[in-house]
């Protein structure tokens, strides 16, 4: 057992952290959520250029061979600050896709691209009616000539609107449900046929829905299999925003700390009432068992034993989902009035927490998994 | 001991969803339904068409407009309009001001206000919270001084609900800053909106909506007609009115409202490859969530029973009970509408309801207003005395820890 941190990881933190002290303040990132992009480009240069693109990527690709602890302690601390840039949509999501199927020549053509800025990826499997079943794929791939094409509509593709391609699922066999069947495609963002329509979640961060239309499509990985690299990618996206509710919820943890010192009401701090000792100790809890909960996400994230990994990461996902909402709920309610507005930080906080909840198969989702398997 | 409606009573909740279904506008309805606030014009067109049927003023005495209701009666009245769900009314103008001016005002102000406030000719809002002043509303601070026949007012309210399209504001305002206790210097002021000297900046809330303000007084000048009660006696007042508030605190029927949609959703949606409405841990939070409204539903009766035997006049400490258990459940239910969405309950839709043209098809009805709900009720445990608040009244006035 060992939670100590390397040298390159407190580095790796250190500087994260002063860049985002710096370039991430609560007024700049609204500057940004009121853009049309509704992320820095500039910032994502920057992400380049300490290495942060390429921290998950190998670094024969040109990438840092990072792990998932790695990965973790970064979308912490992005979770501290409401990064609203792309990472999880094109690193985690894209970036895990493209490791896990793509062929030598795609991964030599794209994940250096991945990893140096220039190319940015969105993962487009959900779809309308899939809600957070991973088997519901209805968008189909038809062979054409040497190629594919793809017929469908894709649904909350994260970060859709601004990738360059996008790795999407489809049909090559089988009917909706069916495990076997499903495929992944590599999709140029301005393929014909492609149409796509952005806009942000209740957060600011950016999605798109997609209509395709005998899109021209290049297969990723193998055909008619890939629903187990579609869980490895949720399962990327469970452990990364695990740790990202993290660091929002020890920014909503100090912000209302700060809070109950300060403000005053009965002539005193309202931190001096017992009551909001306790609930700030109970809030101290949620935190420190969800944190435990995103270890155990970030350590399982490439364990080998498939069933094992899918069970650990349903854990961290029940366990965080569960620590958020009551972190973020109780976050506002001691804050009173102030708690409810968009002028100040902590209901932003409270909403980035409540879209990642949603996103990969919610709390009573994983739950139900879990209980399929209690003994 | 009965827990059954007489049947007078089981004849009037049919009378009122009657005339609800028969009445309430088809476009404003169908708003209501998929959860959305109701706009400014759907809360004056409902509001009117009530007061045409001798309804809006539910809770007044008769010589003032009201339909001279049990007490019973009345909470089958909200209760129906709410999980219609029908827009409510407007509460400043019908259990704020209302009863507030029958108990307190002059006959002139009782005759020129009250039968504008029944039919939203004015347009109410409360002004009682200040920056420094919130569960400690005692502390507030915007100064009223006499100035002949005149309160000259200065300071700041803020999170005042409504004031952008309100006419009128009924404000806590403090007349005598030197007295021995803080409650004793505080008066009840009417302020027309429209007097010289008064800002009202929009504060725009979670779910992205404006609905809160903060409003600046500088030399504005009210017409001492415009008190209420005597000076310096407007805490009585405030507190006779936070009391009446409370009697429909709990809004029940808007928690059933939700159940029952959270329900309709579930059967569009699935889990796991099949209706979410066949999900058992799914079945089980609704079954609890209904448990905990039947419970509350009881409490409510028998609250509204005592207060009703009282002669209306000392509100049950119990009521903070309503307060509590009541936006405990409007939370509750708006959260499990919200989960039943899931990822489509997450963009904000509204802002470009139009589909691309080749969109299979367009986005559901039901996702745009879940977020927006689910985030703007997180406030019902704050407003009207935060839950917190609740609690230490039930300790300091029924438990005596
Ligand atoms: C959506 C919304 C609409 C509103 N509409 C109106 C309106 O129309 N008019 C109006 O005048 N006001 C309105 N309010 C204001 C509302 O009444 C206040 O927000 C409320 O009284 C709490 O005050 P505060 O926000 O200053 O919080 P604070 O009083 O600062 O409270 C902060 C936290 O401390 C807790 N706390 C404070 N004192 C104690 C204590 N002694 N023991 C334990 N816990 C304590 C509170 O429960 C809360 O969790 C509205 C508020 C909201 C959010």
């Amino acid at each position: 057992m060992d939670f100590d941190l390397t040298e390159d990881q407190r580095l790796l933190t250190d500087s994260v952290a002063r860049l985002l002290a710096d370039q991430y303040g609560f007024e700049q990132r609204k500057s940004l959520l009121k853009a049309p992009l509704g992320w820095s480009e500039r910032l994502w240069s920057q992400y380049a250029e300490l290495g942060l693109l390429g921290l998950p990527i190998p670094e024969e690709y040109g990438g840092f061979g990072g792990g998932p602890v790695d990965v973790m302690l970064l979308m912490q601390a992005f979770g501290r600050h409401l990064v609203l840039e792309p990472y999880l949509a094109s690193i985690v999501l894209g970036g895990t896709a493209l490791r896990l199927a793509g062929s030598a020549a795609q991964r030599d053509e794209l994940l250096p691209a991945l990893a140096d800025g220039t190319l940015k990826l969105a993962f487009a499997h959900g779809e309308r009616q899939s809600r957070y079943d991973l088997p519901d794929v209805l968008t189909t791939a038809r062979q054409d000539g040497g190629g594919w094409r793809l017929d469908g509509a894709k649904s909350v593709v994260l970060h859709g609107d601004c990738a360059d391609r996008l790795v999407v699922s489809a049909r090559t066999a089988g009917s909706r449900d069916e495990a076997a069947g499903i495929s992944l495609f590599l999709v140029d963002a301005e393929a014909s046929g492609l149409a796509r329509r952005g806009y942000a979640l209740r957060d600011g961060t950016r999605a798109a829905e997609l209509s395709l239309t005998g899109v021209p499509a290049e297969l990723l990985g193998e055909r008619d299999a890939a629903l187990p690299v579609i869980e490895r990618v949720i399962e990327a996206g469970i452990a990364a925003t695990a740790a990202e509710t993290i660091g929002a919820m020890e920014a909503m943890q100090a912000m209302t700390l700060d809070y109950l010192k300060t403000r005053q009401q009965f002539g005193r701090p309202i931190g001096d009432n017992q009551a909001l000792q306790h609930r700030s100790a109970e809030m101290m809890i949620a935190l420190e068992q969800g944190r435990s909960m995103a270890m155990l996400a970030a350590m399982s994230v490439d364990a080998p034993d498939a069933e094992e990994r899918a069970r650990s990461i349903a854990m961290a996902r029940v366990g965080v989902g569960q620590a958020g909402r009551f972190v973020s709920q109780n976050a506002v309610q001691l804050h009173g009035g102030i708690g409810m507005t968009d002028e100040y930080a902590v209901g932003h906080f409270f909403r980035r927490v409540m879209v990642i909840e949603h996103l990969f198969g919610d709390t009573a989702h994983h739950l139900d998994r879990l209980a399929d398997q209690v003994e | 001991m009965d827990l059954r409606f007489t049947p007078e009573e089981v004849a009037f909740r049919e009378e009122v969803r009657a005339f609800i279904r028969a009445n309430l506008p088809a476009d404003i309805r169908e708003r209501m339904r998929l959860g959305h606030k109701p706009t400014k014009q759907d809360t004056i067109t409902w509001q009117r068409i009530l007061n045409a049927r001798g309804w809006a003023a539910f809770s007044w005495p008769t010589e003032w407009g009201g339909p001279g209701w049990t007490a019973i009666q009345r909470m089958i009245f909200l209760e129906e309009n709410l999980q219609a769900p029908a827009p409510e009314l407007l509460s400043f103008n019908i259990t704020m001001l209302g009863p507030v001016l029958v108990e307190f005002g002059t006959e002139t102000q009782k005759r020129h206000f009250l039968p504008r406030a029944a039919n939203l000719d004015d347009w109410w809002c409360q002004g009682f919270s200040e920056p420094g002043a919130g569960s400690d509303l005692a502390s507030l601070r915007t100064a009223a001084v006499r100035d002949g026949d005149h309160y000259v007012v200065n300071g700041q309210k803020i999170w005042t609900s409504t004031a952008h399209n309100a006419d009128w504001c009924f404000c806590l305002v403090r007349t005598d800053p030197k007295a021995a206790k803080r409650q004793e210097g505080i008066s009840f002021l009417l302020i027309d909106l429209r007097t010289p000297g008064i800002e009202v900046r929009p504060i725009i809330s979670i779910d992205g909506s404006h609905h809160l303000n903060e409003v600046f007084f500088t030399d504005v000048r009210v017409p001492a007609e415009n008190l209420v009660g005597e000076e310096n006696k407007g805490w009585s007042v405030a507190k006779y009115l936070l009391g009446n508030e409370r009697t429909g605190i709990a809004r029940l029927g808007t928690s059933k409202a939700a159940v029952r949609r959270a329900k309709e959703v579930a059967r569009e949606v699935r889990t796991r490859g099949r209706p979410l409405i066949e999900d058992r841990a799914f079945r089980t939070r609704v079954a609890q969530l209904e448990v905990d409204m039947k419970a509350l539903e009881i409490t409510q009766l028998r609250v509204v029973s005592a207060f009703a035997k009282s002669g209306g006049k000392t509100p049950d400490p119990l009521s903070s009970v309503l307060k509590v258990k009541g936006t405990e459940l409007l939370q509750a239910s708006s959260e499990l509408v919200m989960d039943v969405g899931g990822p489509l309950a997450m963009p904000a839709w509204q802002q470009e309801l139009a589909a691309l043209a080749n969109e299979p098809a367009p986005i559901p009805d039901w996702a745009p207003a879940m977020a927006p709900a689910y985030l703007m009720l997180r406030a019902a445990s704050i407003y009207g005395g935060t839950n917190e608040i609740q609690k230490n009244i039930l300790n300091k006035a029924v438990l005596g820890l």
